[in-house]
């Protein structure tokens, strides 16, 4: 949930789309594990998983160095610019990140980041409605955005020529936007349906929403980023206006690049367009920490499905000082250990071995703004209860507390965390993530490598404390899908009221 | 069970077919019959492998719709003398990534690894094993019906999977296109099945051999060879039934969702059909271009009907479909199926102008470096060229194919392909 990122266009539909072909190359098993795409993006896949140490030679776990290849540059407005050269194809990926995310809006105007993001596709100062969209058809390419909890961000994937055009257009659109009251009224209506299709008729979805309404209390995590239903009738072109012009702004963002570029090419471009940009301050943001959770939550959501859906979610720590901090690497291998791989416990024990899952996942995300959950997830195979599912699950992490994990357990995560590092340098796309992901959550893409090495550090005797510190009933929100059948549900209409 | 990513994956792969010139590609047979696709990549100390057969879903035996899809799946749930256990065990020690895929057409399996010596030998080992020597085991097979059989009723209850069911049963009437994998059609699924269907389809002589990575020439020969010279010894593809056009129908189906979600098509196109780019290209002005397409103008950029809406051709061996798709909230269902029918109609009057018609050839054109820019992309190309049999000259020729293409080819090409007459409407959740 933590990684659940809302595009401004479905990638899932679009034959043309960028990641559908990244995705080519991931695991297609006849049910693919539902928990792992569907939730958690996982952290390994997103943003823990770079691309330099060479295995072929065996690197020295102990030489975590500074990524080579990649630089940064600061700009006198507060803008940082950050680099990585990729040489093998002459393409290049653009990447615009705003560090404000749903968890800065404010209760009443849920929604507005991501509202504001398709704003930003409407028209400019200097380009009219629409001309965004055909600059970077015409010129090849591919572009979206995205908003998390934590930040938005814009991109385009385009043949390296036409770089400096897409730096021109994303520098205007961050300071120039027109939006317009008769472009918002057209677009919230899109914002809706968008909401109807992933979550009113999703009822995973609204599980999931559901847990985070209730794991959070006080932390804005407790809002869904797509908004209530509610807010986003109530929503108006002032709240978006008002969003665009508190967060916007060059030093509450940054640029990556990755591709066939010279990194100094590309700062002598950046100080020509965003550079021209004047800076202004930040509303103040309050921590708005959860208060501690003294006993165990339970919801229910009714939705028409036929297996019953359950997700379990623990308060752990997430990561703040990368030296210092050992439980949330500790945390990351638990996750692996469960879920990582095809070999992890839950797939072999509960999907292949007791037969009691239909499909059953784990992910934990240490890179957050907010408050951290790790995660559990699965559906029942028929036959068997959603009670049965969560003692299934409990056992296994009962398990890990009473006897630890194994030696060959640890191994493979270190050779998946190997792997995964050598595979990530074929996508420019997973390498631009990488950095902007780590970036947008306040840590130093210079310690891609530091962070690598510390996951592979981990001992299973840390593994297993982290395991009997957090996992207690006394910080867990468990929510279920109970199931209704279809023919006894009434059609449901859109609460739509008219707007004023 | 094969419900969006099969066909996701096939449209994708028929429209990421743009080119300039891209990397060289050696074509040979090998001694056992399989055709083998290959390009030497260096930069990154890793190799790719994809075996793909015709062997998807078009081959089920009558009733028993799903056999293609388990043969696939079951082909690492034991192999030689290892068990599912040690299978999964022995990719994840060596950081290799074994996959698969069934779709209409075609099925197989990809393999990534490092490229170091003994990584590589043992991962090309574990595809060997699951390539020829799979067990099916009788317990895994029994499990994975019964996973398979929950599948299809919870996905039964959900109004997209129920609207792109009804669509391809209703646009591919009495062809093994428009059927799909039903609770009874899975009952009926038994081992022998899988092994007979194994025996017959996995053969080497139809198996096409994709490589790219970190390999010599040499290396790559050695590698087709030993993959596939143990593989059964078969015949050429057998035939498979003409695709008729359906009548012209609209077929609603009840369902308490907000959304109705919407499905228009007919069957239309061939993999191999001369007129490919022109419907590429046409596509793409109508509803294949994104936010640039006139169907996202017409509905959601005008009147914020949908958030989603696309047309698309999904070519295959036979007449692949046209579809077009969206959802919106149900009580705008008819309104925004209007808006669709006159942006469609008006294509199909019309065609293009010639504005859009340029604009889409610069899409088309400049993006191909993006199209190609990976091994994982490339390695997909590999494998459509190889199965569908497709020129190895195939992305060198693309810029010019499309450079050609004019307004009134594209007029034509639509009028061949896309008849009023035949398009079949699935709407779910409808007012």
């Amino acid at each position: 949930m933590r990684n659940t990122k809302y595009f401004r266009n479905s990638f899932y539909q679009k034959p043309l789309a960028e990641l559908d072909y990244e995705n080519m190359t991931m695991k297609r098993r006849l049910f693919p594990a539902l928990a792992r795409t569907l939730l958690f993006g996982c952290l390994f896949a997103v943003s823990l998983a770079p691309t330099f140490a060479n295995p072929a030679h065996g690197s020295n776990p102990a030489a975590a160095s500074i990524p080579v290849g990649t630089f940064e540059q600061r700009l006198p407005n507060g803008l940082r610019v950050i680099v990585k050269e990729d040489h093998r194809a002459p393409t290049a990926v653009h990447m615009v990140w705003y560090r404000a995310g749903a968890m800065d809006e404010k209760d009443g105007t849920s929604g507005v980041a991501h509202v504001l993001e398709h704003m930003m596709f409407k028209g400019t100062k200097n380009h009219a409605t629409g001309e965004f969209n055909k600059i970077v058809a015409e010129a090849g390419g591919r572009d979206n955005a995205f908003t998390s909890l934590d930040y938005t961000a814009y991109f385009q994937i385009v043949p390296k020529r036409a770089l400096p055009q897409m730096m021109a257009l994303e520098a205007d659109r961050m300071a120039n936007l027109k939006l317009t009251a008769k472009e918002f009224e057209q677009e919230i209506k899109v914002v809706m349906e968008e909401r109807r299709l992933r979550t009113d008729d999703n009822p995973v979805a609204q599980v999931h929403e559901a847990l985070n309404a209730a794991a959070f209390r006080a932390h804005p995590y407790r809002r869904p980023i797509i908004g209530w239903m509610d807010d986003l009738e109530q929503m108006t072109d002032t709240d978006a206006r008002d969003w665009y012009r508190d967060w916007y702004t060059p030093g509450n963002a940054y640029v990556v690049v990755v591709g066939d570029v010279d990194h100094r090419e590309i700062f002598r471009l950046a100080e020509k367009t965003y550079g021209r940009i004047k800076s202004h301050g930040l509303p103040v943001r309050k921590p708005q920490n959860e208060p501690e959770q003294t006993g165990i939550k339970r919801v229910v959501v009714k939705a028409p499905a036929k297996l019953p859906y359950l997700i379990m979610g623990w308060k752990v720590p997430k990561l703040l000082d990368i030296d210092k901090d050992r439980e949330p690497y500790a945390l990351e291998v638990l996750s692996t250990v469960l879920d990582g791989h095809d070999a992890a416990r839950f797939a072999k024990n509960l999907v292949r071995g007791q037969k009691i899952a239909q499909s059953a996942g784990a992910g934990y995300g240490a890179m957050a703004r907010g408050e951290a959950l790790f995660l559990v997830d699965g559906k029942p195979v028929e036959g068997k209860t959603v009670a049965e599912l969560e003692a299934a699950l409990r056992a296994e992490i009962k398990r890990v507390q009473d006897e630890g994990v194994s030696v060959e357990e640890l191994a493979r995560v270190k050779t998946q965390t190997i792997a995964a590092q050598v595979y990530k340098r074929d996508s420019m796309m997973a390498q631009a993530m990488e950095i902007g992901a780590l970036e947008a959550v306040g840590q130093d893409w210079r310690n891609i490598d530091k962070l690598i090495e510390k996951i592979r550090g981990v001992t299973a005797e840390e593994v297993q404390a982290v395991a009997k510190k957090y996992f207690k009933d006394d910080t867990l929100t468990v929510a279920v899908l109970d199931p209704q059948p279809l023919d006894q549900a009434k059609p449901r209409r859109s609460t739509f009221t008219p707007r004023h | 069970m094969k419900k969006l990513p099969p066909i996701l994956l096939v449209c994708f792969l028929a429209f990421i077919n743009a080119a300039h010139a891209g990397p060289r590609i050696e074509h040979w047979v090998a001694p056992s019959g399989a055709h083998v696709y290959f390009v030497e990549a260096r930069g990154l100390p890793i190799l790719d492998v994809a075996v793909d057969f015709p062997a998807g879903s078009i081959h089920d035996p009558a009733g028993k719709s799903g056999v293609a899809s388990f043969t696939r799946s079951l082909l690492d749930a034991g192999a030689g003398t290892l068990d599912e256990e040690q299978i999964s065990g022995k990719a994840v020690d060596i950081g290799a990534q074994l996959s698969g895929s069934t779709e209409h057409d075609r099925a197989g399996m990809t393999l990534r690894t490092l490229s170091l010596p003994n990584e590589r030998e043992a991962a090309l080992q574990l595809l060997l094993a699951v390539l020829a020597t799979p067990t099916f085991p009788d317990s895994v097979l029994a499990r994975e019906k019964a996973r398979s059989i929950a599948a299809i009723r919870d996905a039964d209850t959900k109004p997209d999977s129920i609207a792109a069911k009804r669509f391809a049963a209703a646009i591919y009437p009495n062809h093994p296109y428009g059927r799909q994998a039903t609770v009874e059609s899975v009952e009926r699924i038994g081992r022998a099945d899988l092994v007979a269907f194994h025996r017959d389809n996995y053969v080497a002589m139809r198996a096409v051999v994709s490589i790219i990575g970190d390999v010599s020439r040499a290396e790559a020969e050695a590698i087709a060879q030993r993959l596939t010279v143990a593989l059964p010894a078969g015949q050429a593809a057998s035939d498979v039934p003409p695709v008729s056009l359906p009548a012209r129908e609209v077929i609603k189906v009840a369902h308490p969702a907000t959304q109705a979600h919407i499905h228009i098509g007919a069957p239309a196109i061939a993999r191999t059909d001369p007129d490919y780019f022109a419907l590429l290209l046409g596509n793409y002005v109508l509803g294949g271009g994104g936010f640039v397409s006139r169907l996202m103008q017409e509905v959601r950029e005008k009147r914020g009907y949908a958030y989603s809406v696309h047309s698309y051709f999904s070519p295959r061996k036979l007449a692949g479909p046209f579809e077009i798709g969206l959802q919106t909230k149900r009580e705008k269902a008819d309104e925004a199926i209007k808006v669709v029918e006159a942006t469609l109609t008006g294509f199909l009057a019309k065609g293009p102008t010639a504005k859009e018609l340029a604009a889409a050839k610069k899409n088309l054109i400049d993006g191909q470096a993006l199209r190609i820019d990976s091994n994982a992309k490339m390695l997909g190309y590999l494998s459509l060229i190889g199965f569908y049999g497709l020129p190895l000259t195939y992305l060198d020729d693309f810029p010019g194919k499309i450079e050609a293409v004019t307004v009134a080819q594209i007029k034509a090409a639509f009028a061949r392909h896309v008849k009023p007459e035949h398009l079949v409407t699935v709407i779910v959740a409808g007012d």
